[in-house]
C-alpha cells in the first residue's frame, strides 16, 4: 500500500517544484508533500465503498458460477465449480425454474411501471398544488410526508390486518359499506394480491417524489409564473410550459431512483405475503429469496441476483444516455 | 492520474485480503473443541405462547445448570419464522450457537449439511443411552442407517380440538372419529350459524403435515423409498384434493381461512367462532388466549373409517422439537452435558409441563401430569397413529414446494374457482418440478 503511493510522490514533487520558480515564488515547503493529501483522505471511503458493495457483488458473482446446495453451504468456497449451469437452469424458460422467474420478472416490470408513474403523479400534483401558500400548508406537507417516515414494517402490517378478508377495514368499506362488490373479496391471496400491493407501494413511496418535486419547484423563477400569466397562459399552460420542463433535471434522476427501489423492493412484498407470494404478486426480489434462503440453492439463487444485477445496469445505462442526449440537445 | 490508479489498486487488493481473511475467519471444517468451558450459548426455539414466556420458563432451569456444573448458559428465544433462516446462516459463516433446537422435521435436511454433531453410540452414551427415548421421536432426528443428528427434547401430536358448548348446542354428543363424520357434524354446526372447522390455510408447514397425514391415509407416501420425490401419484393427488375439498367441496372451512397464516385459525377457536381445530399440543396457546379448558376436548384426528392405528389409519405426523449441537461448538464437553441436563426426567417433566408438550423420555411420561385427557388422546397417537414426516435431505424444501402448492389450491377454492384433480395434479406437478434435481 504504501510503496504504491510513494512511487506516485517523485513525479508530482517534481512537477510542482517546476512551476514553483516560474511564478516566481519561493516553493512553501510541505507543499509539494501535502499533493497526496486528497488521496489519503478519499482512502476510507475507496476501501469501504469496495468493501460494502464491490466485494459483495464479486463474491456473489463467483457463488453463481458454484454448485452452492445443503451439501456445501457449510464450506461454500469447496463446493464444486458448476460453470454456468446455475444460469442456464435460470433462462431456461421452457423448464419450470427458468418459466416461473420469467412469469416474476414480468409481474415485477409491470408492478414497477405502474408504481413508478403513479408515485410520480400523485407526487408532482401534489407538490403543484402545495406550491402557493394557505392556510395549513405545513400541516399538510408534513402529513403527506407521513408514509415516508414511518417505518416499513409497521405501515405494511398495517396495509395487511386492512385487506383481511374477514375483518379487514379495505372489505368493510368496499363490500359492506358501498355495496360494490357481490361478495368480501380475497386481497392477500389470488389474483387481487397484486393491485393490494401496487396501493401500498404507491402510498408509500409517492411522498419521495412529492419531497423531491416540492424542493425542485423551489427553483423555478416566480417571474416566469408572473410574465406567463400576464401572456395570458393558463394554469394547464403553465404547468405544461413552464413546471414541467424546468423540473426535467429533478425527474429524471427522481424516475430513475423510484423505478430502483420499486424495482429492488424485498420488505413490502415480504411483510405482505410472506415466505410464498401468490403468483400474481411475485416480485422478483421474494423470487430470488425463496429460490435461495427456501430451497436452499444459493448457486442459482446468486445467479439469479446477477441477471437482475445486469438488467438493471443496462437499463440505468440506457435511460441515463437517452434523457442525457435528449437533455443536451434541449439545452443548446 | 498515476498515482489515483495506484491507490484503487491498492484498495482493491487490501479489501479483497480483508475479505478473504474474513472468510477464512470461520473453522467450516473443525469438528467442535473445548476452547471455552465455562459458557455455552442455546438458541431455544419459542414452544410457548411467547418469547418472553419461554425466557420465563428456561431462565430458572438454566440458572439451575450453572449451579451445577459452573457453565453459564446465553440464551437466545428464536422465532419459528427467522429459526431455519439463523440455523442456515450459522452454518454458512461457521459462527452459531453451541446448542440449538430445530424442528424435528428439518432433521433430515440439517444433517445433510453435515452443520450438527452426529449422536453416535458414544455420545449417546454421555447422555444416558438411546434407549430412554422413545422409538417415534426417534424416528424423527435424521436419515435411516446415519447417526442421528439430533435428540428428541419436546414431542406433539396432532389432535381434534372441538367446543363442547357448540357441540352440545348442535346436538352432537361425541367429537367425529371418521370424516364423513366430520362433514355431517359440521353441517350441523353450520346450521347453528357457527364455523365448523377452522384450517390455515396460507400457513406451508400447516398445510404440509396435514397433507402428509392425508396421503398416508390414502396408502400413498411423497417419496419414493429411495428418496425420489413423488408428489403425483394417483393417492397423493386424491389426499392432497380431500383435505382443500374440506373448503371447496364440503365446505365445513370458511373460505377466509384461505389467508390465514398467523394462527388465527386458533384465536377463532379460542374465542368460539369455530367448533373445530386440527392442532398439535394446543392448550397453552388456548390458554393464553383466555379460553377455559373445561369449554373444549380433545379427540383422536379422523380417519377414513375405523380407529385411528399404523398404516393407512395414521393420523398425525410425529410434531416435535429436537435439541442439537451445533459442530462448530467452543465447549463440546458443555454442550453435551446441557443436552444431558435438558433431557433428564427431572428437566423433561418441568419443561414439557410448561409447555403442554409431551416428553419423548420414556421414565418422564410416566408422570401423572402426562395423563389428563388431552394428553393421554395425544400421547395415543404418538405411541400408536403417528407417523415421521420423510426423512429426506429435501425435506425442507418439500415443506416449501408442496405447503405453496396446497396454500394456491385454498386461495383458488376461496375465489370460487373449481378445485379438480387435474388442477391438483397441475400444481404438485409445478412443486414436484421445482425440488432439487441432486
Amino acid at each position: 500500500m504504501t510503496t504504491t503511493v510513494d512511487a506516485g510522490l517523485p513525479a508530482i514533487q517534481k512537477s510542482s517544484g517546476a512551476a514553483g520558480p516560474r511564478r516566481g515564488r519561493p516553493g512553501r515547503p510541505g507543499r509539494a508533500g501535502r499533493a497526496w493529501l486528497p488521496y489519503l483522505l478519499l482512502l476510507p471511503a475507496l476501501v469501504l465503498e469496495l468493501l460494502v458493495h464491490l466485494v459483495p457483488m464479486v463474491i456473489g458473482a463467483v457463488m453463481s458460477l458454484k454448485e452452492i446446495t445443503q451439501f456445501y453451504i457449510r464450506n461454500w468456497t469447496a463446493a464444486p465449480w458448476s460453470g454456468f449451469d446455475n444460469y442456464r437452469i435460470a433462462v431456461d424458460f421452457d423448464a419450470p425454474v427458468g418459466e416461473a422467474l420469467l412469469h416474476s420478472f414480468v409481474v415485477t416490470v409491470g408492478f414497477t411501471l405502474l408504481s413508478v408513474a403513479l408515485c410520480w403523479l400523485i407526487g408532482t400534483a401534489a407538490a403543484i398544488c402545495l406550491q402557493d401558500g394557505f392556510r395549513g400548508r405545513g400541516l399538510l406537507r408534513t402529513l403527506f410526508l407521513v408514509p415516508y417516515a414511518l417505518p416499513v414494517y409497521a405501515a405494511v402490517i398495517t396495509w395487511v390486518f386492512m385487506f383481511q378478508h374477514d375483518n379487514g377495514l379495505v372489505n368493510h368499506v368496499l363490500h359492506d359499506q358501498l355495496h360494490l362488490t357481490d361478495e368480501p373479496s380475497f386481497w392477500l391471496i389470488g389474483d387481487n394480491s397484486f393491485w393490494a400491493l401496487l396501493t401500498v407501494s404507491v402510498w408509500k413511496g409517492w411522498p419521495f417524489a412529492f419531497l423531491i418535486v416540492m424542493a425542485g419547484l423551489q427553483n423555478i423563477p416566480r417571474e416566469l409564473y408572473e410574465a406567463a400569466a400576464l401572456d395570458g397562459a393558463g394554469m394547464w399552460q403553465q404547468i405544461r410550459r413552464i413546471t414541467l420542463p424546468s423540473l426535467r433535471p429533478v425527474n429524471q434522476v427522481l424516475v430513475l431512483v423510484l423505478f430502483l427501489w420499486t424495482f429492488n423492493d424485498f420488505n413490502t412484498p415480504y411483510v405482505m405475503f410472506g415466505k410464498a407470494a401468490p403468483q400474481a404478486a411475485d416480485l422478483i426480489s421474494v423470487h430470488i429469496y425463496q429460490a435461495s434462503f427456501v430451497s436452499w440453492d444459493f448457486g442459482t439463487g446468486s445467479a439469479m441476483s446477477v441477471l437482475l444485477l445486469l438488467f438493471l445496469l443496462v437499463v440505468t445505462g440506457v435511460y441515463l444516455a437517452v434523457t442525457s442526449r435528449g437533455r443536451r440537445s434541449a439545452d443548446v | 492520474m498515476r498515482s489515483i490508479r495506484a491507490a484503487a489498486v491498492g484498495a482493491v487488493t487490501l479489501s479483497l485480503a480483508l475479505t478473504v481473511s474474513a472468510c477464512g475467519g470461520g473453522t467450516p471444517t473443525g469438528g467442535g473443541s473445548n476452547d471455552s468451558p465455562k459458557t455455552l450459548t442455546y438458541w431455544a426455539s419459542n414452544q410457548g405462547a411467547g418469547i418472553e414466556i419461554d425466557k420465563k420458563v428456561l431462565q430458572p432451569e438454566l440458572d439451575k445448570f450453572e449451579k451445577q456444573t459452573g457453565i453459564k448458559v446465553k440464551l437466545e428465544v428464536v422465532p419459528w419464522n427467522d429459526l431455519l433462516n439463523r440455523i442456515l446462516t450459522a452454518t454458512t459463516s461457521g459462527q452459531g450457537p453451541d446448542v440449538l433446537n430445530i424442528g424435528n422435521t428439518w432433521s433430515a435436511s440439517l444433517q445433510a449439511t453435515g452443520a450438527l454433531l452426529p449422536w453416535d453410540e458414544k455420545n449417546f452414551a454421555a447422555i444416558g443411552g438411546k434407549d430412554r427415548f422413545v422409538d417415534s421421536a426417534l424416528g424423527s432426528t435424521g436419515a435411516p442407517g446415519k447417526d442421528p443428528a439430533a435428540v428428541p427434547l419436546y414431542s406433539m401430536a396432532y389432535g381434534l380440538y372441538y367446543n363442547k358448548k357448540i357441540f352440545a348446542e348442535a346436538g352432537i354428543s361425541e367429537p367425529p372419529a371418521t370424516w364423513a363424520e366430520l362433514i355431517a357434524d359440521g353441517k350441523k354446526i353450520q346450521a347453528q350459524g357457527k364455523q365448523a372447522l377452522g384450517a390455515e390455510g396460507a400457513s406451508l408447514n400447516e398445510n404440509v403435515h396435514h397433507v402428509f397425514v392425508f396421503a398416508k391415509q390414502h396408502g400413498a407416501d411423497f417419496f419414493t423409498a429411495d428418496g425420489k420425490p413423488d408428489f403425483t401419484s394417483d393417492k397423493v393427488v386424491a389426499a392432497v384434493k380431500q383435505y382443500v375439498d374440506l373448503m371447496a367441496e364440503d365446505k365445513v372451512v370458511p373460505p377466509g381461512n384461505a389467508e390465514y397464516a398467523q394462527n388465527q385459525s386458533v384465536s377463532d377457536f379460542a374465542k368460539g367462532r369455530t367448533a373445530m381445530l386440527l392442532w398439535q399440543t394446543a392448550s397453552a396457546n388456548l390458554k393464553s388466549q383466555g379460553m377455559n379448558p373445561d369449554d373444549y376436548g380433545v379427540a383422536p384426528v379422523p380417519v377414513q373409517s375405523g380407529t385411528p392405528g399404523s398404516g393407512t389409519r395414521i393420523n398425525s405426523m410425529v410434531a416435535g422439537v429436537n435439541v442439537a449441537v451445533f459442530n462448530n461448538t467452543h465447549n463440546l464437553d458443555g454442550a453435551k452435558q446441557f443436552v444431558k441436563f435438558l433431557t433428564s426426567d427431572e428437566e423433561q417433566k418441568i419443561l414439557n409441563k410448561a409447555f403442554s408438550s409431551i416428553p419423548p423420555v420414556k421414565s418422564a411420561q410416566a408422570d401423572p401430569a402426562f395423563n389428563t385427557p388431552e394428553t393421554a388422546v395425544l400421547k395415543n397417537t404418538l405411541a400408536t397413529s403417528a407417523a415421521a414426516l420423510p426423512q429426506v435431505p429435501s425435506e425442507s424444501q418439500f415443506e416449501t414446494t408442496v405447503g405453496t402448492a396446497v396454500k394456491e389450491l385454498f386461495a383458488d377454492a376461496a375465489a370460487g374457482r373449481a378445485v379438480t384433480t387435474e388442477s391438483v395434479k397441475a400444481k404438485l406437478l409445478k412443486a414436484q418440478q421445482q425440488m432439487p434435481a441432486k
